[in-house]
């Protein structure tokens, strides 16, 4: 076993990470990879609010897009470089996620699922329509990436940046998780007035999370601005704030190596029905119920508590 | 000036009707088992959907309609069946993603057995638009408002008149209770299902030949019927019928007087401003935790 | 000198009296019983005092400061700390990660600090750990400590709850029915427990209906009956006050 999830599975993660291209038979399945590990990233911040923290976001596509956008606008019409655009972007993304969060994250269940649904669609609006700023439905080309002067280009390049960036996502959702900061976050899942009677400020926990994880959307999503070169509103949508908490609790709430395959099987699974394109939605429903009913707990808790109860027997 | 504002109050009370139905679906599916029913919006596509293609292959109106509806009937049945009851004991996030999961499987399905165009159906009784002080007003919004008042008066016969009406009611209000007393509140978990297909359903057919339908249909009218429902107040049907009207006309007179590239967004504005300022919307109950 | 006062305290539900005009005082170093009927708002009493609910008149103070309607977590940081009749175990947890969030106030809460790891906070996380399982080995609960809480027996959680609260190092710690639902064996190990946390230092209130339990350990004993107050006193005195007799104990006590 693991001396510790921490460095076993870092490291087993790492190796698969540098192993895969060796399976792709040619160079587009670096694209998909990319997505994947994007996915992946976007997937581990978005579980610790789900799976750790206890709450849903049913709107999260939204901070992506506005990641997306942001870098885009202001590489493109204001000529910031993509770093500070990056973080910039992600700057404002999180103050509206702090904004909006206060309010929301008051709410639960049922209404919290609700209220963030009702910003991820009016963010989908108003991406879609501003389009004297962001180019409407159409969309709107973007600028290439490049670091401090180094030019990232080709499937190839973003794959390793990915790669390592997932890693570093990995490892810091890992820290937090087994800290103080990560604990009480926890608490407030297990029992918000449990947590409180011993202290923990759960408004602000809950705030936090929601930031935290906007953030990391709104990263990713200017990463994916700049691979992909070309942006359009739907990247924000219902249907892919959907998908993503399903790649989070399909691969298993709660669990930082879960979100990362879930969000790898729901991102490759398109490739794999290629052939069967017309079924995919069919497929995608009846894998967010299917998981829900017999797996509610994800695959990779579920696979855990199989193999503990056969060493057991 | 008044002619423009009566325009819009007929286009919105047209839609707010449809709304309405979808947001009462809501609720009475809410109330006897607490789940937010995100395909409510494909029982009104699925409504509108069939009637439209069985018309177009020469069925006659009211048997294609009446066929369309027992068919949305026994999808929100099987639903219920084999997608929410299985998953009874689990939490709230997991209930969701399945009854999003449904829709998106039913709106695939529904790309698969029909098609991805836009359908239509004709009036039911001609074109002619009727003036009323200065506004136009299609025959059709009077089909709409028609048999939605129709519907609601038929539910609140069933639930205030008729013995498993007031059992389902019973059952809202407290499902140990009820089962105690020897309702059998799966049967109730059925009914439910099949009364708001029943209202989808219907809501689609009439609403077809003013908007046209298409499989995606769906998605925004079962997110406006909540917004509707979560207006009324969560639980409360009569507070789910107010809450659709007033939902329609808000986004008729919005598109009208502000910007229709928004009317859209309109909704989703209500549904926030509603969870911020008053969670338990017009109608509904407010609670307390026990701890 | 007293460390917790209550003073014309009411709460209203609707048209529920649940505690209507109750005062009394509570001095630092005691064990102090609240006692009555089911209904009589014992457990609303705890909540308004731990702010989870507030007051519809009347004040609550804590050495002197006024804390009615602060929230539970500043009361927390006032040296406040409480178990509840309906476990709030963190169900999501292992037993010595449950007692270690009890701990949060005295720990490094910074984001940075957690989130890469830095030495300093990874050394305080160890004697947090160490000090978690040194209360649990004072419950009783030594061989739980890497146990899941969701898989633990009710009696154990009962415990559990009273070492996370006591990780928060109260000065004044109220218990909501400690016993309850446990057999007699169980409820004598809570009663060795509650009588070590206060010999510790600890000042504590507890909500009971066992009888034998409350008169055997308490040095006050406050009888409430539909929200106001019965009587207050000794144990001996309670058990002799006829008003009590009738209301509550009805005959042997």
């Amino acid at each position: 076993m693991w001396k510790s999830p921490r460095t076993g599975g870092l490291g087993l993660l790492a190796i698969l990470l540098a192993a895969a291209p060796l399976t792709f038979p040619n160079a587009y399945f670096y694209d998909v990879g990319v997505n994947a590990l994007f996915n992946a990233v976007l997937c581990v911040g978005l579980n610790l609010l789900i799976g750790y923290g206890g709450q849903i976001s049913l709107g999260h596509a939204g901070f992506f897009a506005l990641g997306a956008y942001g870098t885009a606008i202001l590489t493109g019409r204001y000529a910031l470089p993509p770093v500070a655009a990056m973080l910039v972007a992600a700057g404002g993304v999180g103050l509206l996620a702090f904004v909006v969060g206060r309010p929301i994250l008051k709410l639960k269940g049922h209404y919290l699922a609700m209220a963030t649904l009702g910003i991820g669609i009016i963010i989908h609006i108003v991406l879609k329509t501003e389009s004297w700023l962001t180019g409407g439905p159409d969309g709107i080309g973007v600028d290439p990436f490049h670091l401090a002067g180094l030019a990232v280009a080709g499937d190839q390049a973003w794959y390793w940046l990915a790669a390592g960036l997932l890693l570093l996502a990995v490892w810091l959702s890992l820290n937090l998780v087994d800290s103080p900061v990560g604990r009480a976050l926890r608490a407030v899942h297990g029992s918000e007035v449990g947590a409180e009677v011993v202290g923990v400020d759960t408004a602000r926990s809950k705030v936090l999370v929601f930031v935290v994880s906007a953030v990391f959307a709104s990263l990713v999503g200017s990463l994916f601005a700049h691979k992909n070169a070309f942006i359009t509103p739907d990247i924000g949508s219902f249907f892919r704030s959907i998908e993503l908490v399903t790649m989070v609790v399909l691969g298993g709430m709660a669990s930082t190596f879960g979100a990362v395959i879930g969000a790898v099987i729901l991102t490759l699974l398109p490739q794999f029905l290629a052939a069967f394109e017309d079924y995919e939605a069919m497929v995608l429903g009846a894998i967010m119920m299917g998981t829900m009913i017999f797996m509610p707990k994800g695959l990779l808790p579920s696979l855990r508590l199989l193999l503990s109860k056969r060493r057991a027997a | 000036m008044f002619a423009e504002f009566l325009q819009y109050l007929f286009s919105g009370l047209t839609s707010g009707a449809i709304y309405a139905l979808a947001g009462l679906g809501f609720a009475i599916i809410y109330n006897s088992s607490h789940v937010i029913n995100f395909a409510q919006g494909e029982f009104i596509m699925i409504g509108g959907m069939a009637t439209a293609t069985m018309v177009a292959a020469g069925v006659p109106l009211p048997l294609a309609a009446a066929l369309a509806v027992v068919a949305t009937m026994a999808v929100g049945v099987a639903l219920e069946k084999f997608a929410v009851e299985p998953a009874r004991n689990a939490d709230v996030t997991a209930i969701i993603i399945i009854t999003i999961g449904a829709s998106i499987f039913l709106r695939g399905a529904a790309q698969l057995l029909w098609n991805k165009e836009f359908h239509a159906l004709a009036a039911f009784s001609g074109d002619t638009p009727l003036r009323v002080g200065g506004a136009t007003l299609m025959p059709q919004s009077l089909w709409v408002m028609g048999v939605s008042v129709a519907l609601i008066a038929m539910l609140w016969w069933f639930f205030n008149r008729t013995l498993f009406g007031k059992a389902m009611l019973a059952t809202s209000y407290n499902r140990l209770a009820a089962r105690l007393m020897g309702i059998p509140v799966k049967t109730v978990l059925m009914v439910a299902f099949a009364l708001s297909a029943l209202l989808g359903a219907v809501g689609g057919i009439v609403m077809t030949p003013i908007t046209f339908t298409n499989y995606e249909a769906g998605i925004m009218l079962g997110l406006k019927g909540f917004s509707a429902a979560v207006l009324g107040g969560l639980g409360s049907g009569g507070g789910a019928i107010v809450g659709g009207l007033l939902v329609g006309v808000a986004e008729a007179l919005a598109s009208g007087y502000l910007s229709s590239a928004y009317k859209d967004a309109i909704a989703f504005v209500i549904i926030l401003f509603v969870l911020f300022f008053m969670p338990s919307g017009l109608f509904g109950m407010k609670g307390t935790d026990r701890v | 000198m007293t460390l917790l006062s209550v003073e014309a305290l009411s709460k209203e539900f609707g048209g529920v009296h649940a505690v209507e005009d109750l005062s009394f005082a509570i001095h630092p170093g005691t064990i102090h019983s609240i006692i009555g009927p089911n209904g009589a708002g014992k457990t609303t009493l705890f909540n308004l005092i731990t702010g989870i609910y507030t007051p519809t008149s009347g004040r609550i103070r804590l050495d002197d400061k006024d804390i009615a309607g602060r929230r539970p977590c500043e009361l927390a940081a006032l040296g406040m700390s409480r178990t509840f009749q309906n476990l709030q175990v963190f169900f999501n947890m292992t037993a010595v990660e449950n007692v270690m969030v009890g701990h949060h106030l005295h720990l490094d809460r910074g984001l940075l600090a957690s989130l890469l790891r830095l030495p300093a906070m990874v050394k305080r996380d160890r004697a947090c750990r160490a000090h978690a399982v040194e209360l649990l080995e004072f419950v009783g609960l030594s061989r739980y400590v890497n146990a899941d809480a969701a898989s633990m027996p009710y009696g154990a959680l009962k415990r559990l709850e009273i070492a996370r609260a006591l990780a928060a190092k109260p000065r004044l710690l109220l218990l909501d029915e400690p016993a309850a639902g446990l057999n007699a064996t169980e409820s004598r190990e809570i009663d060795e427990v509650i009588k070590k946390v206060a010999a510790s230092g600890v000042t504590v209130v507890l909500v009971e209906h066992d009888m034998k339990m409350v008169m055997g350990i308490s040095d006050h004993i406050l009888v409430l009956n539909y929200g106001r107050k019965l009587a207050e006193g000794t144990p001996a005195e309670v058990r002799a006050n006829p008003e009590v007799v009738a209301a509550y104990l009805g005959g042997q006590g």
